[in-house]
């Protein structure tokens, strides 16, 4: 048994909230580097340089990259030879986000009901997943989620026959029909299989994957590569005004399905990709 | 590309020289208001109340700007996404709103009701909220602070940066650039 207290998961979630809306990740930078490079259209272009610089002001000056900093996801990991003391796990978590929030003169962008709509006013509730696994570590994966980006995501059970034509035919169209409004150049996460619930949670697991990384399998890494070629041909480009950088990067994550099934879900991010991984 | 400077508040006669991909610096005073706020002013004009700013003239930026650290007038504040208020948008507009600041498309009943009534829509590079910090001069609450990051705020800007992306003649860049860009394969 290994223990870990829970201030210092309250102190690590709170300092992954800042950092992640403060310093652009290098997967997303270099990415946009290389968009500035093959941006062919003018004002593409020029839009690709502000936000190069917005991300550089951010990280000097210490501030957001984008006022929307997000309602919180997280992924804990937790191995079994782990014992949590002092508090709740689940507790500890909100208490981080709710510190990072406050000391890193965040924006509180949640509403604790969702027909009621009253600000909670310290961004909580995170939305928190939980994977029992092997050793004596907790791995905490933090995201803070735009909702421009979110509210383009979509869902769909395709049917089995509909395969690899049917899900790359969705991915596009979802992108189309978000258009500027998820503040392109995007990071496309894809979930494909398992059940509807588990669909969308894998695709927003593949959001937590860097840009420049490519799955594992042979046949998932080529579907990656011709969806991102494809969305790149929609002319859509950085904020919709057109041009040949419409998305950084997509990531697919599978698993198992039914017979009688294909859900898939596309979860979309915007260039403001924050996300971070630590280790206790 | 030339930059066209623009002083608020917004006549009629520079809205109508203003055309679709003009790269504009906006300086003098702009509104923020998104989706609560909007939902209280269109309350207000419904019950026949003041509405908490000169409407007439005014140019409202969709933006929810995150808490100014110390010392800061503002902290990041780029714009969110516009379609959200297409509805709300229409009583504004014959209300006199002559200019919004968003980013992303709006609605064919905006835009008629834009040329209708002379107003225009610019674009803000969404997710550049702390560049577009450095334009905000001054930064007060002036309605609905019980909404916190949705409250209505009256900004000071100096030459903040933006696109007219939907001109008062219903030219929509949206719709012109990015099928030039569109592989044919
Ligand atoms: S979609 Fe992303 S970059 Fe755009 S405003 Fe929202 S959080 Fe910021």
């Amino acid at each position: 048994m290994r223990e870990i207290r829970v201030d210092q998961i309250i102190q690590k979630i709170s300092q992954m909230c800042i950092d992640c809306n403060y310093n652009i990740g290098k997967d997303i930078e270099d990415a946009l580097a290389r968009a500035e490079t093959n941006e062919i259209s003018p004002i593409g272009k020029s839009i690709i340089s502000d936000l190069l610089l917005n991300s550089q002001i951010a990280k000097d000056v210490q501030m957001p990259i984008c006022q929307d900093t997000g309602m919180v996801v997280v992924f804990v990991e937790i191995g079994q030879e782990v014992h949590i003391s002092g508090g709740v796990l689940e507790e500890a978590i909100q208490q981080g986000i709710r510190d990072g929030y406050e000391k890193g003169f965040l924006r509180k962008s949640v509403v604790s009901d969702p027909l009621l709509r009253i600000n909670s006013k310290d961004n909580t509730p995170g939305v928190v997943y939980y994977e029992l696994v092997a050793g004596d570590q907790l791995k905490i994966s933090l995201a803070a989620k735009g909702f421009g980006s979110e509210n383009m995501s979509k869902l769909k059970m395709l049917k089995p026959s509909d395969g690899m034509e049917g899900v790359e035919n969705f991915v596009l169209n979802t992108v189309k029909e978000a258009g500027p409004n998820p503040c392109p150049p995007i990071v496309v996460g894809v979930g494909i299989g398992g059940t509807v619930d588990k669909a969308a949670q894998i695709a927003k697991k593949a959001l937590f994957r860097n840009v420049d990384e490519s799955s594992p399998l042979p046949h998932i890494s080529e579907l990656e590569n011709r969806l991102l070629e494809k969305i790149n041909h929609l002319g859509i480009g950085p904020q919709g005004l057109g041009g040949v950088n419409t998305a950084l990067g997509v990531n697919v994550e599978i698993y198992p399905t039914h017979i009688a099934g294909l859900p898939i879900v596309v979860n979309i991010n915007c260039h403001a990709s924050r996300h971070a991984v630590a280790y206790l | 590309m030339s930059i066209i400077k623009i002083q608020t508040p917004l006549t009629d006669e520079s809205i109508q020289n203003l055309k679709a991909g003009d790269q504009v610096e906006l300086s003098g005073t702009i509104f923020t208001a998104r989706d609560a706020a909007h939902q209280r002013l269109i309350e207000t004009i419904r019950k026949g109340e003041d509405l908490p700013f000169e409407l007439n003239g005014s140019i409202i930026y969709y933006s929810g700007s995150s808490p100014a650290a110390p010392g800061k007038v503002i902290g990041a504040c780029g714009p969110t996404t516009s379609y959200r208020m297409d509805e709300m948008t229409l009583p504004l507009l014959g209300l006199g709103l002559k200019g919004m600041i968003g980013k992303g498309e709006r609605s064919q009943e905006v835009i008629e009701a834009m040329q209708t009534h002379k107003a225009v829509y610019f674009a803000a590079i969404g997710g550049a909220g702390a560049l577009i910090a450095r334009a905000v001069k001054k930064n007060d609450v002036i309605a609905y602070d019980d909404l916190g990051a949705e409250a209505i705020r009256k900004l000071e800007v100096e030459e903040f940066k933006a696109i007219v992306v939907i001109d008062a003649h219903g030219n929509n860049l949206y719709e012109t650039e990015p099928v030039k860009y569109k592989a044919t394969t």
